[in-house]
């Protein structure tokens, strides 16, 4: 069921800066929507004008079937996590919680319980007179989110919470995040973040935002199987799609591109007969890239190996210099350094782009 | 390396030099107001302050009882008694019977008197002049000595001029006056301008740019300026002289720099608490109330001292717009200037009425000082 739908969103800023145009999304009941995309793409902007903190330049937004472009952001029944986690200073953590109730008047009974059960669920139940200064960051966190979950609000938003957090910690966190998501089947959350993992793991669905717009929406393996563009193929998966220039020289069930720079690439894409001859790129992800012999899709020198034990990344060089690739083979290979090699990749795993956008 | 710590250190060292000596100016003046504040008449003629603690000596010309209170023993006509003025104590160190001569005797020593007769004085005053013949004339004899003045300190001063009935200085008068002034005068202009700089600080709407240009620009007004045409205004609106006239002129005077250094630390809270307060449901007045008054507290204490300070030592405003011809209104400031004039010699009673008008200034600074730092600091330094 439709809970959230965006239609035609613009924004600009006073100053006639366009941000985010033409922004069309329909986000479901129960779901776990994750807005990712380069820094400054607009993620914040969108995330806040679902909130009501940032007025919506153009297009309608309903919650519920609601129109929600005029009301107070404590009339949409959301709730907001912040980066900076943006507790109250002066307040303990359990007057952080009970904000909210407070103003809405609930009677003390009912705070008491609503923020005993979020502690409890959070496990804050030993800082719960703590100032926010005496908590670590982590702590700090789960007491944000326990505020989010006291009001409980139909719709949670998250603007990258974990990424003040350290790597440990922010897996930990990434976790209880989705257990928490679990144990709310009903609520939806709609999830801020620039870490391809938490994107990756904690999506039902990843919406790409990029060029002021939406580059794709889907659930995180579509988008890692059958990106709809270049730029998705790129953004989703690290490290990044290779790219290879070339052009289509036979079509049918299968395709097979003969690439600038002197390989073959064969690829499980059907084509027509009218796209030979058409100028397209070819897409290989770095870990679907294997050492060939005879056809080879790739020739080039290994310019630098990291070895990290499970697997080596290369990073190779044309001959002509023209385009740096990666391949990540599994095992140690350290011994290719500065060897010239030949990689093929599965036709099931080669992408064709043509004009930047996916062929399938 | 060493360079650059050699002349850290040597900075160092200029820095708690100059703070030294900025230290021992201030208290140099203070406690000599403090100390003068507690000694007597006698004491503050013979020595500044500093030797309040040391004994001091001073020439005192003194009379015995008049003749008529001689009487007869033993076929010789006595006079006795006490040169010492009721409730005073003598030390006398030397006396003597004639002003050329101070020093002539020490105590327990007889003197003959020029007119006959002879006087022994004991070291605390007590005297016994003898003579065949009855002494004549109506005043008693001169006798010159030098006492020893113990240090002594007293709270007289204090009492005379903060708590004498008849009020005769007009000293706590005053300070009652100065209160009524200073209190509404702090508090009034904050509470404005705490509701204006979380306004201009937090809530959008159009001219919020201009107005707070417009309050910078009135911090550099100088008040004069305003002080006759204020003053016209309050007599033609019937506010005329008084303690609402002069809370309202301190209230405006004190508004740009209230509004100005409380918009500047308001500003610096973090955005997000503000907005996480929003989608809590607060209102703006919730989000005033429960949020920015709690966290501008170093602020609002920065801006209340120096408000404080300001209105407690002004003279200027006080005239224009309070102290009337009925002298019921008169605040310290004013009433120091008058005492200048009228006890212009009685340092006594100057260097305690100067100590009462500054003690409250400096509990309210002691005590608040280190939110002064912070208030002032915010925004400044992150
Ligand atoms: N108040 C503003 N006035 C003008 N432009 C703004 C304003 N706020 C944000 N922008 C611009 O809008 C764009 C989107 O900002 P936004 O914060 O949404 O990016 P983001 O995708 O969240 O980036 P990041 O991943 O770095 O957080 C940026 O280019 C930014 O410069
Ligand atoms: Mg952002």
């Amino acid at each position: 069921m439709t809970q959230l739908k965006l239609s035609n969103i613009d924004k600009s800023y006073g100053n006639g800066v366009c941000v985010l145009k033409d922004i069309n999304l329909d986000i479901n009941s129960g779901e776990l929507l994750v807005f990712v995309g380069p820094s400054g793409c607009g993620k914040s902007t969108l995330l806040r004008m679902i909130a009501g903190l940032e007025t919506i330049t153009a297009g309608e937004l309903q919650i519920n079937g609601q129109s929600m472009n005029d009301m107070p952001p404590s009339k949409r029944g959301i709730a907001m996590v912040f980066q900076s986690y943006a507790l109250y200073p002066h307040l303990t953590v359990r007057e952080n919680m009970a904000f909210a109730l407070k103003i809405a008047k609930q009677s003390p009974a009912q705070i008491d319980a609503a923020v005993d059960n979020a502690a409890k669920k959070l496990q804050l139940e030993d800082y719960l007179d703590r100032l926010p200064k005496a908590l670590s960051g982590g702590q700090r966190q789960r007491v944000a989110i326990g505020r989010a979950i006291v009001r409980d609000p139909q719709v949670f938003l998250f603007d990258e919470p974990l990424s003040n957090l350290d790597a440990a910690l922010r897996v930990a966190t990434r976790i209880e995040i989705a257990r928490l998501k679990e144990s709310m089947p009903d609520r939806t959350m709609i999830y801020v973040t620039h870490d391809q993992v938490e994107a990756m793991t904690l999506a039902t669905r990843i919406v790409v935002l990029a060029d002021k717009g939406i580059a794709q929406v889907g659930t995180p393996l579509e988008l890692y199987n059958t990106p709809a563009n270049e730029f998705v193929a790129q953004f989703i998966g690290s490290p990044a799609m290779n790219l290879m220039p070339g052009k289509i020289v036979a079509t049918g069930e299968q395709t097979t591109v003969h690439l600038d720079a002197g390989g073959v690439a064969i690829s499980n894409i059907s084509t027509i007969d009218a796209d030979a001859g058409k100028v397209v790129n070819v897409g290989v992800r770095p870990e679907d890239l294997m050492l060939a012999s005879g056809e080879f899709m790739l020739e080039a020198k290994v310019d630098i190996t990291e070895a990290l034990g499970e697997y080596t990344l290369l990073y190779l060089q044309q001959t002509d210099g023209a385009e740096n690739f990666i391949a990540k083979l599994s095992g140690t290979h350290k011994e290719l350094r500065d060897q010239t090699i030949q990689l093929m990749a599965n036709p099931g795993k080669v992408h064709l782009f043509h004009e930047g956008l996916g062929m399938h | 390396m060493d360079n650059i710590a050699g002349s850290k250190s040597s900075l160092r060292w200029a820095v708690h030099l100059s703070v030294a000596f900025l230290v021992v100016l201030w208290l140099i003046p203070t406690v000599g107001l403090l100390v003068s504040s507690f000694r007597t008449t006698d004491q503050i003629s013979t020595g500044g302050w500093w030797r309040a603690l040391m004994t001091a000596e001073h020439n005192l010309i003194l009379r015995t009882a008049p003749p008529s209170t001689q009487t007869q023993i033993n076929g010789k006509y006595v006079v006795t008694g006490s040169l010492a003025k009721s409730g005073t104590d003598l030390d006398i160190r030397v006396w003597g019977v004639s002003s050329r001569a101070i020093d002539d005797y020490t105590p327990g020593a007889t003197a003959k008197l020029s007119k006959g007769g002879e006087i022994t004085v004991s070291k605390d005053g007590h005297y016994r002049m003898e003579h065949t013949l009855p002494f004549t004339g109506k005043r008693g004899t001169r006798i010159f000595l030098s006492s020893a003045l113990p240090p002594e300190f007293t709270l007289d001063n204090y009492h005379k001029v903060l708590f004498d009935p008849k009020n005769v200085e007009g000293m706590g008068q005053a300070f009652l006056t100065t209160m009524i002034v200073t209190i509404p005068a702090t508090i009034i202009p904050i509470l404005i301008a705490a509701f204006a700089a979380y306004a201009l600080a937090w809530m959008q709407f159009p001219g919020r740019a201009l107005l707070v240009a417009f309050i910078v620009g009135l911090l550099v007004v100088p008040l004069q300026l305003a002080l006759i045409p204020l003053l016209k205004l309050h007599l033609n609106i019937g506010i005329g002289k008084g303690f609402i006239g002069v809370w309202l002129a301190h209230t405006a005077f004190g508004m740009p720099l209230a509004i100005y250094l409380l918009r500047n630390y308001m500003v610096g809270l973090p955005k997000d608490i503000i907005e996480n307060a929003r989608i809590d449901g607060a209102t703006d007045f919730q989000i005033f109330m429960k949020l920015i008054v709690p966290l501008s507290f170093p602020a609002l204490a920065a801006f209340s001292i120096f408000q404080f300070l300001w209105t407690w030592n002004d003279l200027l405003v006080a005239k224009v717009f309070l102290i009337d011809s009925s002298g019921q209104t008169v605040v310290m400031t004013a009433k120091l200037v008058e005492m200048l004039g009228t006890r212009g010699g009685n340092w006594e009673i100057l260097a305690t009425s100067a100590f009462v008008s500054i003690v409250v200034p400096l509990l309210v600074f002691f005590s608040l000082q280190k939110y002064l730092v912070r208030g002032l600091l915010a925004g400044s330094v992150k």
